[in-house]
Formats: structure tokens, sequence, C-alpha cells
């Protein structure tokens, strides 16, 4: 039996059509996706409820922050937000909860702060470490009074990702009352930029990137997660198959 | 290895039923998460040290995309790249902890791959050097035992390699970062870790390359079956 090079290539990329093909059957595509189910519950047994995400000195900071996904919503609301520098800007705390929400800007700055040097780790492969300052989301959470029913909170964004389907995100309870889960108003001691989310963005230190979801309109605490969006809980969750579970 | 049952064919049982089936299992997982690799490393083809590093770092290391034939899937899909990898990745580490346990429980490990006495020494390893290089590989009895490049490679492999870089994979995840914090700070930062998995596959690349090629010159067939069924010609010394 000789084997050449040329017929190891070839089985290799045979191989590697024939992953391919198995990737597009739905039975394999089920199995592929229920890997989320299985890294979600092995970290969360691994892990305190509370664990916290590293935290860096200020001389460890990123030098630049870089920023990705939507570097500006641009729609006509936005704009006109942005020119008013978000004093007509409000944060609506819906859903499952006993006293809805509306807050400002002011309102949002004047509670009690959290703040802290985290790394940003997108799902490309970079990270930046950056220091945000922003509300725990628990307290919003709490004087909002969330009902027992409510399992997720859904986050509703200012940018559109095209075809009338705005950018959305979702967490669980877990999450949401982690200690270092803030709503972030500012970055490296500035208000927060456009490209990075201005006026307000989550930030929810033990998962990647496109959870921490920029350009907050509205938190929505709900039961299910099935008939938001399309139903997978987050736009990229919906749209390019990316795990809802971000730990890894 | 076992060289008591040779049989009238001069057949020998050479590879435990454990080694052959995490052999191949390997042989899949492994092809599996490096193509897929390939993929998530597509996304950002740079490399960095320390706990930092994005399009305005600097990078040690900055590469064009891998091509089609050699990531999976063919077309860039970071989704799908990252569901076979993160699919592959447990299944990979666990086989692994209990082909560990295994052969530890079945004296592979302290019957085949360590070290005898006198096998590291000079002299030893140099005549081991030299047939390699002259290609004289070992007949008879002597082909029943592993030399001691074979057991410096499948101990760097299994004891170095594998759990390297299921370390440095893990370090890479936020989640585990705040389960096991003291994995970031083993390998010095995210970014590190991401170096340090990138060089370790393809280290295991380029052991797989070497793999093949002394398979193929100390005979395919012989040595492919020994792989499958277990059982193993002894080679005949030459004349």
């Amino acid at each position: 039996m000789i084997l050449t090079r040329r017929t190891l290539l070839l089985g290799a990329s045979a191989a590697l059509a024939g992953c391919d093909r198995l990737g597009r059957s739905d039975t394999v595509r089920e199995a592929l996706f229920s890997a989320d189910n299985f890294h979600k519950w092995a970290q969360r047994s691994l892990m305190t409820r509370d664990a916290l995400a590293q935290e860096f000195r200020p001389d460890q900071v990123s030098p630049l922050f870089r920023a990705n996904g939507t570097a500006n919503p641009n729609t006509p609301a936005y704009k006109a937000l942005w020119r008013g520098n978000f004093a007509d800007w409000r944060l609506s705390v819906t859903g499952l909860v006993e006293r809805p929400l509306s807050l400002s800007l002011a309102q949002l700055r004047a509670l009690p702060h959290r703040e802290q040097i985290t790394r940003h780790d997108c799902v490309e492969g970079w990270s930046a470490i950056g220091k945000w300052r922003g509300v725990p989301l628990k307290t919003l959470l709490d004087g909002a009074q969330l009902s027992d029913r409510a399992h997720y909170i859904v986050f509703r964004c200012a940018d559109d990702m095209g075809g009338g389907r705005p950018y959305y995100e979702s967490i669980d309870l877990i999450d949401a009352f982690h200690p270092q889960t803030i709503l972030a108003f500012a970055l490296n001691d500035q208000p927060l930029s456009v490209a990075n989310g201005a006026p307000l963005r989550l930030r929810v230190e033990r998962q990647l990137g496109y959870k921490q979801a920029k350009y907050l309109m509205g938190i929505e605490a709900v039961a299910t997660l099935a008939p938001i969006g399309g139903g997978k809980g987050g736009f990229w969750e919906d749209y390019a198959g990316y795990d809802w579970y971000a730990g890894i | 290895m076992d060289s008591q049952t040779a049989n009238m064919a001069g057949d020998v049982k050479r590879h435990r039923l454990s080694t052959r089936l995490w052999h191949w299992l390997n042989a899949a997982l492994l092809y599996t998460l490096f193509t897929s690799g390939l993929g998530i490393f597509n996304a950002h083809p740079r490399l960095y040290w320390g706990q930092y590093g994005a399009n305005f770092d600097h990078p040690w290391l900055t590469l064009d995309r891998f091509p089609g034939w050699i990531t999976l899937p063919a077309l860039y899909n970071l989704s799908m790249s990252r569901h076979w990898h993160l699919t592959a990745a447990p299944i990979f580490a666990f086989a692994l902890l209990f082909y560990m346990l295994w052969s530890l429980a079945n004296r592979h490990i302290s019957r085949d791959l360590a070290f005898r006495r006198g096998d590291l020494l000079p002299r030893h390893v140099w005549q081991d050097i030299k047939d390699h290089a002259r290609l004289r590989f070992p007949t008879g009895q002597a082909a029943l035992r592993y030399n001691v490049l074979q057991k410096t490679s499948y101990i760097a492999v299994i004891f170095g390699l594998l759990p390297l870089i299921i370390l440095t994979g893990l370090t890479m995840s936020p989640g585990m970062n705040a389960a096991w914090p003291w994995l970031v700070e083993l390998f010095g930062g995210r970014q590190s870790a991401r170096s340090i998995h990138f060089i370790t596959a393809f280290a295991l690349a380029g052991f797989f390359l070497v793999h093949i090629l002394m398979v193929m010159l100390a005979g395919p067939l012989n040595e492919i079956r020994s792989m499958i069924t277990g059982r193993y010609k002894l080679p005949q010394a030459r004349p």
C-alpha cells in the first residue's frame, strides 16, 4: 500500500467534506448545538453562583479598547437621542415585574455604582481590558420587584441589524443577579462612546462579547425566550447559530 | 504489548483494546479539533502574549486565513467551527482522563511507557537516534518494546501536549476563568493561553506527521492492522 502525500491530502479533504455534509444534517446539528448545555452545566457545577470574573489593576488596561459589532446605530431615533446628549433617553424595565420603571441617564448615575476592571473576550478570539462603571442590574430588578415567574432578562437595543431586526440579548437570573453584572455608562472614566454602546451597555463578565448588549433601550423580564425574536435568546443566536450560553 | 501469545504465523498480541479504542477515537477527535480550531483561528488570525490583545495591540504572529481545505467547515463559519470544536473537546478531554486511569490500572504505563533502567543512558539514546536515522527498525522480540525515542514522544504527547492543549483551551473560556482562576494565572493571561494552545496544536500536528511517516516506513499494513485487531506480525531479522 503506497500512501502518497496526494492521497493523504485527498483523504483529508474528503473527510472534511464528509464532516461538512454531516454538519448540515439536522440530527448532527442538534447534537453539536446541544454541547452548549453540557458546557453550561459543567461550568455552573464547577463555580459558585457568585464566582467573580478576574479583575485587573489600572496599569493592565488595554491602551485602546476595541469596539466591535455596530459602530453607530445611525437610526433617526438614535441620532436624535445622541444630538440631545441622551437627555431624552429612557431605560424601560418592563415585563414580569410589579413596578415597571422608566429611568433617565441622570437617575441611573445617581444610583450606587460599581467599578470593575475586567477583560472583554470576543468570540473571535481577541481580548481587551477596560474599566467599567455602572449600576448593578440587581439594583434595578429589586427596584422593579421582579416576579417569581420571571426566568430570563431580555435586553432590547437601539441598533437595527438590518431588515428591522434589532439587536437583543438575554441572560438567566443567575447571571442577572451576579455582583459583576452591571449596566455600564462609563468606560475608562469617560462616558460610553457611541462605538462602545452609548449611553448604556450590559456587562455580564463571565460570558463572551456578544452577550454585552450595547445601546440599551429596555430591559424585559420574561418566563421564556421562545416568543422573542427568533426564539434563541439573542440576535446572533437567532441568525448565526451562536451559543446562548457564552461562557466558553 | 504482550509477547507471550505468539502463534505459528509469528503473530503476536500487541495493542490492548483500550489503546486501540483510544487511538482511533483520538484520530477522529484530533482531526475534528484541529480543522475546526483553524476555522476559529481564522476569525482573528493574530496571536498575542499576555492578558489582552486585539487589533491595536502588538501581535507576535499574524497569519493569513487558513485555506478551506484544512478548515471545518470549509467555508468560513465561526459558529459552526465552534460547535464542532466545543462538542469534540470535552469528549477528547474525558477520553484522555479515562485512558490515563485505565492505563495506570492495567499497568500499560508502568510496563510499556515508563523508562527502564538503562533506557536513558546517553549511549543507549544515541544508539537509538542512529538506528532511527538509518531507518533500522527493531526486529524480533525487540520490536515488541517501545524504544526510547518512542517512549519519549508518547510520554511527551500523553502527559505533556494533550493536557496542555486541554488546559489552555479551558483558559480561553470566561466562565472557566471565574470557576478556576488559577488557570489564567498558570499561563500568564488569556492571550498567552491562546498562543500556547495554537503552538501546541501545531506540535501535535508535527507529531502526527512523524507518526504517519514512521508507520509507513515500518510497514503500514502490519502497523495499521495491529492498531485495529491488536495482532502484529513480528518483523524478522534481516539476513
